[in-house]
């Protein structure tokens, strides 16, 4: 194991990176996310075919695609992004489409009934939106954005194929360089587990936090 | 297409379809000149030329992808299928009476599901042949994508058991069945039937994470579209042809998928549990633990 200690301010500024990876990509990706399914539950055609089109495409093809298409393709069109940049861009891309898929999937699952009777006693749409229906649909959005969340964690590794320094690059690296590939391996794994676990236990409690009790 | 926003508030009166008819004939407009400016931007780089879209259309190597995909399948079948039998016993030792049985299968399922599927790969690559592990490069791809997906797969069967009604056990154990036949002859078929489109939709996601074959020298189909692109200076044209086949292969394997449930649905009247759908994510904790009721076991073998 002391391949893993002697090295453990690389693991850490790789830790630091694949935090960052994944924070600012979940913040684009919820953005992205909610202009998408505002377009897929928008009541004009052209918007919902865009949005349609977007999580069609997006959601089905693999993110090792996306990412040698934005970091090998796009220089050619004139696009050019710092690779850190350019990893962030393309999480946050891939993630909104299953954001946004989430959100429109929240806002279906209030019952049709809720609506009506908000019609019924007066409340215009806005009011509606923001009083009735989106206080339930966030509430059954939680877990499954939870979910989007870990996934993210561990897609992030995928920043390593564009050569960015983040936690699965530097045990890349560290494996080519040295004899030890056990320990290195198991030093990486116990990182990831360290994000990953305590975001599933921190979501786990904001379910509960939020569970409409009855 | 009835959008649920629009059953939600008030039906359009006119000034408001004068609206829509408004945003639509702008919105339009806008998607045209997204779309014009980024043709002009291409034309303006050279990508229209024919010679960076004429090698695509040449059957030899139309056929050189063609063969990607194949081993890309073949890839993604064997894993399926090893992640499949591995998931089963995983789920079983899971739910069983003896906690080493328990705590160990638990072990691998967490221990997996939480790792990225790209570090297990990099593993399996890099470092089993210096742990003196010589196999041909399908089986570091295999491998790792078999261990990965039988952690989840694990979940899923597990989900899928507990999704029964703890009646069903119990009722098994009164008429006198064992723990194996109660499993074999009343639970496994019925929980199966609910987890058939989880299935295919993990299959979706394992089809999409082959491609991080393009790590391996394994020439999977992202990987030769990497090799064709270096050969004729075509990286956009490449790499989205690669897009667009997995797009038509993983939406007529989700068109089945949902084919699927909604002939269950009609058969046996019983959903599938609610795992597909997000596929790349690990959401079957949560479809576990909405559904308490555990499998009965039967009180004596």
């Amino acid at each position: 194991m002391d391949v893993v200690f002697d090295n453990l301010d690389l693991f850490l500024e790789g830790m630091r990176t694949t935090v960052l990876l994944t924070l600012l990509g979940f913040a684009g990706a919820f953005v992205i996310g909610i202009v998408v399914a505002a377009f897929r539950t928008s009541p004009v055609p052209p918007l919902r075919a865009v949005g349609t089109f977007y999580v069609a495409t997006v959601r089905n093809t693999p993110l090792a695609v996306l990412f040698v298409l934005f970091f090998f393709g796009l220089p050619d069109v004139g696009i050019l992004y710092s690779r850190f940049t350019s990893a962030v861009i393309v999480l946050a891309a891939y993630t909104g489409a299953f954001v946004a898929e989430t959100i429109r999937s929240g806002i279906n699952a209030v019952a049709t009934g809720q609506g009506e009777a908000a019609r019924a006693i007066g409340l215009t749409f806005p009011q509606l939106m923001r009083i009735v229906v989106l206080p339930q649909a966030i509430r059954t959005v939680v877990a499954p954005l939870g979910s989007i969340f870990i996934a993210l964690i561990k897609n992030s590794a995928l920043a390593a194929l564009i050569s960015v320094a983040d936690l699965a690059e530097t045990a890349e690296r560290l494996i080519n360089e040295t004899a030890q590939p056990l320990p290195i391996f198991l030093g990486a794994a116990v990182a990831y587990l360290l994000l990953t676990i305590p975001s599933g236990f921190a979501v786990g409690w904001i379910e509960r936090k939020v569970a409409i009790k009855r | 297409m009835k959008s649920s926003l629009l059953t939600l508030g008030d039906p359009l009166g006119p000034k408001g379809r004068r609206r829509v008819l408004v945003a639509s004939v702008v919105s339009a407009a806008a998607i045209v000149a997204v779309v014009a400016v980024a043709i002009r931007r291409l034309d303006e780089n050279g990508q229209l030329d024919e010679s960076k879209w004429r090698p695509l259309t040449q059957w030899a190597v139309f056929k050189f992808f063609l063969g990607g995909l194949g081993n890309t399948v073949k890839a993604a079948l064997t894993a399926m299928a090893i992640a499949l039998v591995v998931g089963g016993v995983m789920a079983l030792a899971r739910l069983a009476r003896g906690w080493p049985q328990r705590w160990l299968a638990g072990l691998y399922v967490e221990f997996f599901r939480g790792l990225p599927l790209y570090l297990l790969i990099l593993f399996s690559w890099l470092g089993l042949p210096k742990l003196g592990v010589d196999l041909d490069v399908f089986w570091y791809l295999v491998l790792a994508l078999a261990v990965y997906n039988s952690a989840i797969l694990a979940e899923i069967f597990r989900a899928g058991i507990l999704s029964l009604d703890r009646g069903q056990g119990e009722a098994a154990s009164a008429v006198g069945l064992r723990y194996w036949q109660a499993m074999g002859l009343v639970i496994l078929p019925q929980a199966i039937r609910r987890m058939v489109p989880a299935i295919v939709s993990q299959l979706v996601t394992l089809l999409k994470d082959t491609s991080l074959g393009i790590l391996l020298a394994y020439e999977e189909l992202l990987r030769r579209a990497r090799i064709s692109s270096e050969f004729f200076q075509n990286p956009v044209h490449s790499f989205a042809l690669v897009a667009v086949i997995y797009i038509a292969v993983n939406m007529t394997l989700s068109y089945v998928a949902t084919r699927l449930e909604a002939r269950q649905r009609r058969r046996y009247k019983a959903g599938a549990i609610q795992v597909g759908g997000l596929e790349d994510l690990a959401v079957t904790q949560a479809t576990a633990s909405a559904r308490p009721a555990p499998v009965a076991r039967p009180v004596s073998a």
